[in-house]
């Protein structure tokens, strides 16, 4: 049968492999080259080592998106999924309207960056009206601004993978457990909580990836304001690359280290999810 | 049995908690709406205000920033653009992912292997060069994108398919082949009919991201061909103030089409998210 299959090889892998080739694989690997490189043009590169690596943290403009980053994907990581959880809980409790709750808490994910940066740019300035500042009047604000619309968008996300996973609960283990005696507490930390922990790995590490990679909502909302004190690594690679000329390589080399810390991110979901696996 | 012990009045107090929830998760929507019909004037300033005699501008601001954006060219590149990269990375990664999982050789694990690399990767990472790249083979127009579509969403759509693939016992295959039916006949009469469930998820996921993306379509169509996304972050320009009347009309315009996808198809995006994130 594979030999058959071979003969077809050009048909089945050929519309997918070129397109990956030139949008992706080729990209990619020249990325990693241009890093080492000072260009403006792709071609017209010279050699100068680790030069743009250095150059990459000589000002305190990455480190600073860095750490604002981090913190940024701190908060919204815990404020998202303790929310999403006590909603799922709340969810799975048999209430009236269920479904129609569900629809929407779940409706914010399906609308794109830019609009929801948009529509919170306006909400927030409403209510900092009163005060006389706007979003872009202190870092503090864009900080909040950005992790509100973060809770707002990804919620309802990690809501439907945690009712997912309660709903999977077997009813026997709640019988027994609740025979044993078991309050709603116990049935907290002892039942639900170590049943629905390969969901919870999944929703921490979807909504760390998510903070990291952010890009849209920071543009739309804050673009980095005031003075790129908002600027995450996303959008602060973007403005190396497209706002000042002479600085493309230090972009492609701020855009390895984002690849390679994003890299770190997934490889350590991967080596929690299989350790489980074994264990299971 | 339900997994936690029901109380009435308890079942009261969380059902209200619920309603005003909903309403928190919703007035962001209506607060947008409701500022579209009023004069651009009296957004910023008053935006939690209703409309009132003096400040309702009824349709003023649709057409005004329609015409501005030209919205309804809009529109129809990204209809055109999601629907064809949709049915593109479909068809393109259930063949590439077929021929993968069933052809055993180093080149087959070497190309996995690199579509599910390209899965974590940052599209900052590959930003600049695949935009030169796309100038310099003329990709950058409403077709030559599909090409960077399929590529950049080979990697997900392959591994989906593949995933399912797997568990599809080869005899079917085998029966239709000893039948003297070749690859294609086999590919396309036996097994693609069999990929449904996995399709519409990956259609759907793809739909949410193609139609949302807003870099991409910038950097490589957006001067002459615009997107929704690419045009409403064209409202805000170069200087100035933004004419907040065009950009809450706008908001409401980008996001009905995507509220009506989520109403009629709204079991499947949940399901198809779900399927995404564990998987993914």
């Amino acid at each position: 049968m594979q030999k058959s299959i071979r003969r077809y090889a050009a048909l089945f892998v050929l519309p997918a492999l070129t397109c990956f080739f030139i949008a992706f694989l080729v990209p990619m690997i020249s990325g990693v080259i241009l890093s080492f490189f000072k260009f403006s043009t792709v071609l017209d590169g010279t050699f100068v080592g680790w030069q743009n690596y250095k150059l990459a943290f000589i000002n305190n403009e990455f480190a600073t998106s860095l750490w604002f980053n981090v913190r940024f994907t701190l908060v919204s990581v815990v404020t998202i999924n303790i929310g999403a959880f006590a909603l799922a809980m709340l969810l799975t409790r048999g209430l009236k309207g269920t479904n129609a709750f569900r629809t929407i808490f779940f409706m914010p994910n399906l609308i794109g960056g830019i609009v929801l940066g948009w529509i919170w740019q306006l909400i927030i300035n409403g209510f900092l009206l009163p005060k006389g500042v706007t979003i872009v009047t202190d870092p503090k604000y864009g900080f909040w601004g950005l992790v509100v619309l973060m809770n707002w968008q990804n919620i309802g996300y990690m809501m439907v993978i945690y009712i997912a996973a309660i709903q999977n609960i077997p009813v026997e283990l709640i019988e027994a457990a609740r025979i044993d005696g078991a309050g709603n507490k116990t049935m907290l930390t002892s039942v639900i909580l170590p049943s629905i922990a390969p969901s919870l790995t999944i929703c921490l590490f979807l909504t760390i990836t998510s903070g990291f990679r952010l890009f849209d909502q920071n543009l739309a909302l804050t673009a980095g304001d005031p003075g790129k004190q908002t600027e995450m690594l996303a959008l602060n690679i973007y403005n190396t690359f497209y706002r000042r000329t002479g600085f493309e390589g230090v972009g492609q080399a701020k855009a390895v280290i984002f690849t390679l810390l994003v890299a770190l991110i997934a490889l350590t979901q991967l080596a929690i999810s299989r350790s489980r696996e074994e264990e299971a | 049995m339900s997994i936690v012990k029901k109380h009435r009045t308890m079942d009261i107090v969380l059902f209200i908690i619920l309603i005003l929830l909903a309403a928190i998760f919703l007035a962001p929507l209506l607060i947008v709406l409701m500022n579209s019909f009023k004069s651009k004037f009296f957004i910023s300033s008053q935006p939690f205000k209703f409309p009132t005699a003096d400040t309702f501008t009824g349709r003023e601001n649709y057409i005004e920033g329609a015409r501005k954006i030209k919205f309804f060219n809009a529109f129809g590149y990204s209809l055109f653009i999601t629907v064809f990269s949709v049915i593109g990375i479909s068809l393109a990664t259930s063949m590439l992912a077929w021929y993968l999982t069933r052809v055993k050789s180093v080149f087959t694990t070497v190309v996995y292997y690199l579509l599910v690399f390209s899965m974590i990767v940052p599209f900052q990472m590959v930003m600049f060069t695949m935009s030169k790249t796309a100038n310099l083979l003329h990709l950058d127009n409403p077709i030559g994108i599909l090409v960077l579509y399929v590529g950049f969403g080979a990697g997900l759509g392959t591994f989906m398919f593949s995933g399912f693939i797997k568990t599809i016992p080869l005899s079917l295959e085998e029966a239709a082949m000893i039948d003297g039916a070749t690859a294609p006949q086999t590919f396309f009469l036996v097994v693609y009919p069999m990929l449904k469930s996995t399709a519409i998820t990956v259609a759907i996921l793809n739909t949410m991201w193609v139609w949302n993306d807003y870099l991409l379509p910038y950097l490589t169509i957006g001067i002459e061909y615009k997107t929704i996304p690419v045009a409403i972050q064209y409202l805000r320009g170069g200087y100035g103030a933004v004419d907040m009347g065009a950009m809450m009309a706008m908001l409401v315009l980008a996001m009905i089409p995507i509220i009506i996808f989520y109403l009629a198809m709204q079991k499947h995006i949940i399901r198809g998210v779900i399927a995404g994130a564990v998987k993914g």
